[in-house]
């Protein structure tokens, strides 16, 4: 219990209030059935698909970059990230642009809901999987009435060796 | 009112690095046995005015540090003491600790230099053996405190615009002791004629007390430029002994050069009188929104071209005006970021004569091209693999003196630092006059790291082993070199600017590492070529030539690479689109088109899709949100918005040969 909150606390950036009292929001958005909630804190815009130019040696899930006003910003699809099937991008498939550590990045998403705010009594501690699945990045869930978020650690998600700033190539 | 001095701590900093860098640049110029006196001055001017700034800011660990190293350099200057090889070296020694000093203040840190106090009391030691201080023992005059002192002091006319009160110092004297003081007002002119702004008188005081003529000169500290100052004992019975000629002929001389110095030292002042100082973020920030600028211009001239010229006449000719003013504009943002060579080689004197002399060998460094421009931030990245091709050099190519003389070479080594302009590059040289490589060792320590080599590779390949990771030639590690950082760590360093690297080198004659950068981080000439859907930007100095193939000029090689003839060359075939695994087919050969590129001296064919044409285009970072690509030096954004990928030829060609190797 306490390892999530510290983990919860590291995903808002600010340092550990415990209690109920602290009520922290969530952008929730889809990815197929499910739905996700990402703190609010991290999100910097929220951005129609628009053509990507890929990468070349990266990992299947990021699509490419895009230049955001003069940035240049990879851009990750979630689903595939995530090992969920792969969707084609609709009308409704968004970009969420997030500002993590120091880094901007995109991230590929089926469609934005809506902005939640949740108590710490809300949120559940994530189930363990032991192995079975990686689950370092889910920080807990959320429970609203019968709908549950999946709240993840972008930073830890996005943290994994690909995203690594340099790599040992000569 | 009170003033906020933090505003000024900056301005304080700025100019005390400089001023230690100044201290420094003259130190190595300072010959022991002919002390140059203008180049004495500067470097007690440099010392003089930390101390006085920092004495201003109530840094006093600075000041109090400073002042002992003043009290020194003093003596120097008014010739009571010799420059000696050991002097200099305390003093160098002693910048270092300053300049140490002064980053931990600025930075906020209790100023805490674990060498200060040796030094000082080195510094001291050296200020206590004045008996020793050669030739005609001039015995100093200022550490001895002597009872009664005559001062005249004849400020200049405009010592009040410098912000300066004679009053002040005159009741500065007076607290030192009983002071007579008596005004010449012979240069009063008449009421009608008196400028209320100007001072017109001078004083001669009479000071009886125990103090030392540096108490004094301390007191005139701030006007000593602004004014005639004569110190002169008025000699007891017991001072009879001293030399009063020398003791007058020193004291007098102070005053000379005093009034000789305000001439000269406002000079290299006013020159730059020009400038100001703008913080590099600023800078930055007018390069990005220019960058901006030349990219919404681009798009509205790509835009603009399928208007009809007749009915649209005003807009383009508005159009291609604005074109040539942001070009212009770009021209010129882009020069404030340009500074001088001299900025990297004004360090190396130092670095040379530290490492010779740790190492006992004679080396004398000669630069040239100082004057050659390029970006502040390429400059601020070369300094270290500079550093360690230099000090690599001391260390491993120039022999010892007695080796140098047994091979009939001068026993004094030469190392020579050299930029010149050379395209839209600018390259560095540092070459030296040792015994060269040597290839044997390189190609032993070579197979002893499981590289594949031949021994009859030639010279040239030879000599890039040595920039491969894990491969120092020295037999033993020295402090200087072989402490795990390597010239690999070098090449990658030079490579990541965009620059390339090449050693040249003959047995018993010498080495010539010569490095290749691009003026600016910040632009590139490109050639645009589509591939698929994907556009990609190479390096217009990377291209050789773009051709249309034949079929009979391809020829396949052990079965699947293939070669291009060129010119009577086989080049190796590359396909970008397989290179960088684009979606689709390349054209049947004959109608695609084929660029050669070179880097490194080698060259290589890439197939592309179509040419799509040349253009300037702003580089922007690809590692400041995801990571180093390989094979890509970096991103621009095309007229349309889009973002192309910028190739890195030299990375594209090696990791093909690993490729081929493995």
């Amino acid at each position: 219990m306490n390892d999530m909150q510290d983990h919860s606390a590291l995903a808002a950036g600010e340092p550990s209030e415990q209690g109920d009292g602290v009520r922290r929001e969530f952008l929730s958005f889809r990815l197929g059935e499910e739905e996700y909630g990402v703190d609010i804190l991290k999100v910097q815009e929220i951005r129609s698909y628009d053509s990507v130019t890929r990468l070349p040696e990266a990992p299947d899930y990021i699509k490419g970059v895009i230049n955001l006003r003069g940035t240049i910003v990879p851009v990750v699809d979630l689903r595939l990230k995530l090992k969920l099937e792969q969707a084609e991008y609709d009308k409704h498939t968004v970009m969420i642009i997030l500002n993590m550590a120091d880094k901007v990045i995109g991230m590929i998403v089926d469609g934005v809901s809506d902005v939640l705010t949740l108590a710490q009594s809300q949120i559940r501690p994530p189930p363990e999987f032991s192995g079975v699945l990686d689950t370092r990045y889910i920080t807990g869930l959320g429970a609203i009435d019968d709908r549950m978020l999946i709240l993840v650690d972008i930073e830890c998600l996005m943290s994994a060796s690909d995203m690594a700033v340099l790599e040992n190539a000569a | 009112m009170t003033i906020d001095m933090k505003q000024f701590h900056q301005a304080f900093f700025d100019e005390s690095f400089e001023g230690l860098q100044a201290m420094e640049a003259a130190l190595l110029t300072l010959d022991p046995a002919s002390a140059d006196s203008e180049t004495v001055n500067t470097i007690f001017r440099a010392a003089h005015s930390i101390k006085g700034g920092a004495g201003t800011f109530g840094f006093s660990e600075i000041a109090n540090f400073t002042h002992d190293l003043e009290t020194l350099l003093d003596q120097v200057r008014s010739g009571q003491r010799v420059a000696s090889t050991t002097l200099i070296d305390v003093v160098l020694r002693s910048v270092d600790v300053l300049r140490e000093m002064l980053e931990c203040t600025r930075d906020g840190y209790q100023a805490e230099v674990a060498a200060e106090a040796g030094l000082r009391s080195e510094i001291q030691a050296l200020l206590e053996q004045d008996e020793a201080a050669p030739p005609a023992d001039t015995t100093v005059t200022d550490v001895s405190a002597v009872g009664h002192w005559q001062i005249e002091f004849a400020p200049h006319r405009d010592i009040m615009l410098t912000g300066n009160d004679p009053l002040r110092i005159l009741r500065e004297l007076a607290r030192l002791g009983e002071a007579t003081i008596t005004p010449d007002v012979s240069d009063l002119p008449t009421l009608p004629d008196l400028d209320p702004e100007q001072c017109y008188l001078s004083w001669r005081i009479d000071l009886q007390g125990e103090v030392s003529e540096h108490d004094i000169r301390e007191v005139f500290a701030w006007v000593e430029d602004e004014c005639d100052l004569s110190i002169q004992a008025l000699a007891q019975e017991a001072q009879v002994e001293h030399p009063s000629d020398a003791s007058e002929a020193a004291a007098e001389s102070a005053p000379a050069t005093a009034a000789a110095a305000p001439a000269e030292q406002q000079k290299p002042a006013r020159k730059d009188g020009g400038s100001i100082r703008v913080a590099t973020e600023k800078i930055d920030q007018l390069i990005n929104l220019v960058g901006e600028l030349v990219i919404t211009q681009s798009m509205l001239e790509q835009t603009a071209r399928t208007l009809d010229p007749v009915t649209n006449e005003l807009l383009l000719s508005g159009l291609s005006e604005l074109e040539r003013n942001t070009r212009h504009l770009q021209e010129a943002v882009m020069s404030t970021r340009m500074l001088p060579v001299d900025f990297v080689f004004s360090r190396f004197p130092r670095v040379v004569r530290d490492t010779a002399t740790r190492l006992g060998k004679q080396v004398v460094l000669q630069t040239s091209g100082e004057g050659a421009e390029l970006d502040k931030g390429v400059i601020e990245k070369i300094v270290d693999p500079l550093n360690h091709i230099v000090r690599n050099a001391i260390d491993h190519g120039i022999e010892m003196p007695q080796e140098r003389a047994d091979a009939g070479k001068p026993a004094q080594a030469s190392i020579r630092l050299s930029a010149w302009h050379q395209g839209g590059h600018i390259a560095l040289q540092v070459s030296d006059d040792g015994k060269g490589l040597n290839r044997e060792k390189i190609l032993a320590k070579a197979r002893d790291a499981g590289m594949s080599v031949a021994d009859n590779m030639p010279d040239s390949e030879v000599w890039q082993l040595i920039f491969a990771p894990g491969l120092s030639t020295a037999s033993e590690v020295t402090d200087i070199s072989g402490r795990g950082v390597g010239m690999d760590v070098v090449r990658r360093n030079i490579q990541s600017l965009g620059g390339s690297v090449d050693i040249e080198s003959q047995t018993g004659v010498g080495t010539q590492v010569t490095i290749r950068l691009p003026l600016t981080l910040a632009i590139l000439d490109g050639m645009s070529v589509r591939v698929g859907e994907e556009i990609y930007i190479l390096p217009l100095d990377s291209v050789i030539e773009s051709l249309q193939p034949q079929l009979d000029d391809i020829r396949s090689m052990a079965g699947s690479a293939r070669l291009m003839q060129v010119r009577g060359e086989f080049l190796p075939l590359l396909s970008l689109r397989e290179l960088f695994g684009v979606a689709g087919q390349d054209l049947p050969l004959d109608q695609g088109i084929v660029v050669i590129v070179e880097a490194e001296g080698r060259q290589v064919a890439l197939i592309v899709d179509e040419l799509v044409g040349q253009q300037q285009v702003v580089i922007k970072s690809l590692e400041r949100n995801y990571r180093r690509v390989s094979g890509i030096s970096g991103a621009t954004i095309l007229g349309d918005g889009r973002v192309a990928l910028i190739l890195d030829v030299g990375e594209v060609i090696r990791t093909r040969q690993i490729a081929a190797a493995a």
